[in-house]
């Protein structure tokens, strides 16, 4: 099979998935009235959290991101930890690990898309990715709990530092259409406003030349569901019974993972392209883990792909 | 391959999640997560 089928052939397993990805971001960003009107929804539905990265200021968005909600709690003065959003997290992330990022994250999904425009030198791996992987770990630790938590003002309020400095998703789904659409917003932009806009097109860049930047390198719910991919209910498994070393899913992974080796490790976004390619159907995304000697699903050490 | 059960530990997990879920709702989390979330963050959209 030449390069051309065989990107083909990718591009249409990876089709079902993207369809699902735009139906999650399409039901959970469907307050139309405020694309419309430039303002946001301020229904009940804003007390659950949405599992991926979906900013509470997209003007569409009818859930709030756990991300910003985790930071406003804890930079809040009533609150310095959240028992709500912790609890979603780990309940997300014990239930379906990863597979958020995969198909649940409309930041995902324009990062996917951007990676198909074509570029004459896709960039699948460099030097520096692997320690560039721990990023998104210091970011979570440092932006997203330690600032937000220290850092207050004399009413013992903090600020949400990954969402005011970091976050680009903030940026497309609230910054650029509410400026566009409510002029008075327009009239208040100023620095921070062209430092996010840098920051986005940074990440629109990249993501066209490096699959997925910003959840391998900076997404700190990402690193937060990272931490459950090797306990998840939701789980990959490698039958080695089955499994001819044949080598294909760690070729066709864009996350740089081995899933021969190491199904479950903290990279593995459950993209199932993996799954789709292996000839012999050795590998399996499902609900089930099993004690059986050949089938591997928690051996996240042996894995130095990236 | 033989499936067995889903994971222990994510079960477990995801039961203290729950857990988790409902004090903070009792705590009036929920209620503050709302409130922040119903008015437009400034921070997160670039202006202040």
């Amino acid at each position: 099979m030449d390069k051309k089928q065989r990107s083909k052939k990718q591009k249409s397993t990876e089709a079902p998935r993207h369809i699902f990805q735009l139906l999650w971001a399409v039901i959970t960003n469907s307050f139309v009235t405020g694309f419309i009107q430039g303002r946001i929804y301020t229904g009940s539905l804003k007390n659950l959290c949405v599992p991926g990265l979906n900013c509470y200021s997209c003007p569409g968005a009818l859930g709030s991101c756990p991300i910003g909600s985790l930071q406003s709690l804890i930079s809040s003065r009533n609150y310095k930890f959240t028992f709500y959003v912790s609890g979603f997290l780990i309940f997300i992330g014990a239930v379906f690990g990863r597979f958020v990022c995969g198909w649940l994250c409309p930041f995902g999904l324009v990062q996917d898309l951007l990676h198909k425009i074509p570029f004459p030198k896709k960039l699948r791996t460099f030097r520096g990715d692997k320690i560039l992987r721990k990023l998104k770990y210091v970011i979570l630790l440092v932006f997203v709990i330690i600032l937000p938590m220290v850092i207050v003002d004399i009413t013992g309020q903090g600020d949400p530092w990954f969402c005011k400095y970091i976050c680009p998703a903030g940026m497309l789904q609230g910054g650029l259409p509410l400026t566009l659409l409510n002029e008075g917003l327009r009239d208040t932009i100023g620095f921070l406003y062209a430092w996010k806009f840098v920051i986005l097109a940074i990440t629109v860049i990249l993501s066209i030349i490096i699959y997925r930047p910003f959840c391998k390198y900076i997404c700190p719910l990402g690193a937060i569901y990272s931490f459950f991919n090797k306990i998840s209910v939701f789980t990959l498994r490698c039958d080695k019974e089955k499994c001819v070393e044949c080598g294909k899913c760690g070729k066709v992974c864009k996350m740089n993972v081995d899933p021969k080796e190491a199904p479950n490790h903290s990279e593995c976004i459950r993209c199932g392209l993996c799954e789709k390619n292996c000839p012999t159907g050795a590998i399996s995304c499902n609900w089930k883990t099993g004690s059986n000697k050949n089938s591997e699903n928690i051996k996240p050490e042996n894995n130095d792909e990236y | 391959m033989k499936n067995k059960t889903p994971n222990k530990y994510g079960i477990a997990a995801a039961v203290v999640g729950v857990l988790m879920m409902i004090f903070g709702i009792y705590r009036g989390e929920a209620e503050a997560v709302l409130a922040k979330a119903v008015r437009i963050c400034l921070e997160c959209i670039g202006i202040g």
